[in-house]
């Protein structure tokens, strides 16, 4: 079984009045079904309001299915007694980088969740260094968060969250709210955490050019999984896309416009280097030599 | 403006002051208060100086830092050096008017002044040198066996820490809700009484919005952090006393004593 | 011409440890119509300079005219120029106050002493210019999402029927159909009733998109002040600093260096791809105009 699997997840907002007579449902998420591999980095893309963050929040146990299953490393979000391990396995970056440090110093910050689950003092110490030192904070241990850069409170949140050695970390949005160098240093960290420690990624947001080098990419919308695969079979359906209200990178779209004009360009086309081969072939002229 | 409160702003240096255990600052600061308010006369006077003075020169704060702190309790100031000057009953030195100045008024008005520029002199001192953290450990270690009588010791903690952490974020989110209502030609001035608070409601409202939301927030980031109260946790800066933390203990106790004595032994002029 | 700055500088806590020197004799001219974007990473000085030109904050140094009147006279008018320049800050609907949708678009009109019934007439206005649905007009603005919520919080504004429109990042944190939402409505606003806006924006694609000119900020300065076409350039000292050029722009470049006719001008992706046909396929394709 993979890391995370998710079995016909269903969960409803229920809002009530004051009498307690049920006022509305919201179906958030539809019969979601979800396999992830260990190791593996996931996006999941989706507007506001399509059930990505709701599914975020059920595999870190903060919200519990009201039917079907969802399993982190085997275990059942919706026992009780798996709430704590299930946290301590699957981790949780926010979107709101001030709204997540709970410490008036970065490095105390670090060691709040070692603290929690009881890790012995010498040994958080060593799990602090190590985790600033795997998102490159090192240097601002004893600096207080809020003469931080955005993209920097973002990165202390994540070696928080690394402190605790998940298997897994889910970064909700965690570009939503940083200038574009922030959002760079933050996919830059995910990746890093994917590649060099094995953590598997799951990247919840909605700018598509963090997700180009994903391994598969999930698309949401009104509660469901509506698109799956990688980056490039995703991205070669421009159309279906803007249906989801997300969009495409400038270059896949470029590259799209081109070959409905009626330009020999494939599907799918993402970066820059490879839009510049496909062009460079038509015009006959010698592509790079690297 | 509001950025210029001090208080709970640490100010990080490497002195031995910062050291200490925040316990034996948290006593120290008590018995220093006790001393301002207990001493009497010239003596006293100038060993509460000296020991103050001291402190401050040893911890490597810039003195210009805990100036600071004393604008913000200007007025206060003021108002209580002016109600001693003017209410103090005895013989009238000068008088005009309805008002008269009394020897005693003068003197208790000038001594007021001292005291409370020396309280927040010395309370900012404990606020300098320690994280707001490490203020929250030592209370709580030190009050941890009221636990035992049913006081939630911990959570008490845990709350003044994340308060302090957030008084700063939510002063800047006040100044900037004030500009951005400024420019939708709100008025935060002019008015009476009833008109200034009616005038508020657009700066409390988002506020109070906002600060529920990063409570919200703020709780749901902590659980994922598997945070489940006081029970079964560890320290990552556990408090333990050191040699130094001895020698301070007894410095300011001893402190304590010779101003006692001074108030026996030497309470004159005064 | 509306707006004129002349060599204003602003320091924060001068004289102090924290002294930072946010503006740099920045000269500016802003013409009464145009759509200007200001670009710059955070801490350039970009939002410093937007609170100058309504008067929140008061330059250090140097003279900012409104219509050829000194804002810093003792007998300039301050709140007039608040009611003409209108600022919309930074996630908006963090100042949303009121009961209902409908007083909270009042709450501007009503500061600018309207009455009830004038202030109304505001209100409906621009709720409707901003496309909000009439049946939410007397819903709390705290049940909206926040795409919604952020358009009340402009009609807001827009209420107070400003002659200069300033949005600090209005797009961030929405999601990119919420984004095209906001700034289309913007560009209308400009189109159809034209006025001057100012869009500060970190996304270069939004900003090569719809403004005409655009200003560059960078350590307090202003770097480049320009077309889209003469800032982007220079997208290698952007580069440099931080910023980047939108994507086009770079393959535009690439592809130039490779030999290939095409216009490194381009900044748009429609620009782009009449160049590209152009060069490949020798079609203008300029004469039947197209639209993403």
């Amino acid at each position: 079984m993979g890391i995370i699997k998710a079995k016909q997840l269903v969960h409803e907002y229920i809002r009530r009045d004051e009498e307690g007579n049920v006022e509305s449902i919201q179906t958030a998420l539809d019969h979601v079904d979800l396999d992830v591999e260990p190791g593996q980095f996931i996006a999941i893309l989706g507007h506001n309001g399509s059930g990505k963050s709701t599914l975020a929040k059920h595999i870190n146990a903060l919200l519990t299915p009201t039917e079907g299953s969802l399993w982190v490393n085997g275990m059942d979000v919706s026992e009780e007694q798996n709430v704590l391990p299930v946290r301590q396995t699957a981790g949780m970056v926010f979107q709101n980088p001030d709204n997540q440090i709970i410490a008036s110093v970065v490095e105390e910050d670090v060691g709040f969740g070692p603290e929690n689950i009881g890790v012995p003092t010498e040994e958080i110490w060593q799990r602090v260094e190590e985790s600033l030192k795997s998102v490159g904070m090192l240097e601002y241990r004893t600096h207080s968060p809020n003469k931080l850069s955005g993209g920097q409170k973002q990165r202390v949140a994540i070696a928080g969250v690394v402190a605790m050695q998940p298997k897994c970390i889910v970064f909700d949005e965690p570009t939503a709210m940083l200038d574009p160098n922030g959002r760079k240093e933050v996919i830059r960290t995910a990746h890093e955490l994917n590649q060099k420690k094995g953590v598997t990624v799951i990247l919840i947001t909605h700018y598509m050019e963090e997700v180009v080098d994903a391994d598969r990419v999930i698309v949401m919308d009104q509660g469901k999984v509506v698109m799956q695969g990688t980056p490039r079979e995703i991205f070669s359906q421009v159309g279906k896309l803007k249906e989801y209200r997300l969009d495409v990178p400038q270059i896949t779209i470029l590259a799209d416009l081109l070959r409905q004009s009626g330009l020999d360009i494939p599907v799918g086309v993402l970066t820059r280097e490879e839009l510049v081969g496909h062009i460079l072939r038509l015009a006959q002229v010698e592509p790079p030599a690297k | 403006m509001l950025r210029d409160i001090t208080l709970g702003q640490y100010y990080p240096a490497d002195s031995v002051i910062h050291k200490l255990d925040p316990r034996v600052k948290l006593f120290a600061t008590m018995l220093y208060i006790v001393s301002l308010f207990c001493f009497k006369g010239i003596a006293a006077l100038l060993v509460i100086s000296l020991f103050l003075f001291a402190v401050i020169r040893i911890s490597k704060v810039p003195f210009k830092f805990m100036v600071k702190g004393l604008k913000a309790i200007m007025i206060l100031m003021l108002i209580t050096a002016l109600f001693n000057l003017f209410l103090t009953p005895g013989e009238p030195v000068v008088s005009f008017w309805i008002f008269k100045i009394t020897a005693e008024g003068a003197k208790n008005a000038v001594l007021m002044v001292i005291r409370l520029v020396y309280l927040i002199l010395g309370t900012s001192i404990m606020t300098l040198t320690t994280t707001p953290n490490q203020l929250t450990d030592g209370l709580e270690k030190a009050l941890m066996p009221l636990s035992k009588i049913g006081v939630p010791v911990h959570a008490i903690a845990m709350m003044m820490s994340i308060a302090l952490r957030f008084i700063p974020i939510l002063i800047e989110e006040t100044d900037k809700i004030m500009k951005a209502q400024m420019a939708r030609g709100a008025d935060f001035e002019s008015g009476n009484l009833v008109q200034k608070v009616k005038n508020m409601i657009p700066l409390l409202v988002p506020l109070f919005v906002s600060a529920f939301r990063r409570a919200d927030d703020l709780a749901m980031a902590m659980e994922a952090r598997c945070y489940n109260g006081g029970e079964g946790r560890t320290k990552m800066k556990p408090l333990h006393y050191e040699n130094r933390d001895r020698a301070a203990y007894l410095i300011i106790v001893g402190y304590l004593v010779v101003v006692l004595l001074c108030r026996r032994f030497l309470p004159f002029p005064m | 011409m509306s707006i004129i700055l002349d060599k204003v500088n602003h320091i924060y806590s001068p004289g102090t440890a924290y002294e930072i020197q946010a503006l740099k004799d920045v000269n500016l001219k802003i013409e009464d119509g145009q759509f200007i974007g200001i670009i710059g990473h955070t801490g350039s000085g970009k939002s410093t300079l937007i609170q100058h030109l309504n008067g929140l904050m008061k330059a250090t140094s140097g003279a900012i005219y409104f219509h050829g009147k000194d804002i810093y006279d003792e007998d300039f008018d301050l709140r007039e120029l608040r009611n003409r320049v209108g600022l919309v800050f930074q996630y908006p609907e963090h100042q949303l106050f009121e009961t209902t949708i409908f007083d909270d678009v009042c709450f501007g009109p009503k500061n600018q002493g309207l009455s009830k019934e004038e202030a109304g007439l505001r209100a409906f206005e621009a709720l409707r210019n901003v496309g909000m649905p009439e049946e939410l007009y007397y819903q709390s603005p705290f049940d909206l999402s926040g795409g919604q919520k952020r358009r009340v919080a402009i009609a807001g504004v827009l209420a107070m029927k400003p002659e200069v429109l300033i949005l600090d990042e209005p797009t961030a944190g929405l999601d990119p159909a919420g984004r095209d939402e906001i700034l289309d409505l913007v560009a209308r606003m400009h189109r159809e009733r034209g006025i001057t806006v100012i869009l500060v924006s970190h996304s270069m694609e939004d900003v090569a998109k719809y403004v005409q000119r655009i200003v560059v900020m960078n350590r307090g300065s202003v770097m480049y002040d320009g077309t889209p076409k003469e800032v982007f350039r220079h997208y290698k000292e952007l580069e440099a600093v931080g910023l980047a050029a939108p994507q086009v722009t770079y393959l535009m470049n690439e592809l130039k260096a490779y030999g290939l006719k095409v216009d490194t001008d381009a900044t748009t992706i429609a620009e782009a791809r009449a160049s590209l046909l152009e060069a490949l396929t020798g079609i203008d394709s300029q004469k039947n105009d197209f639209h993403r």
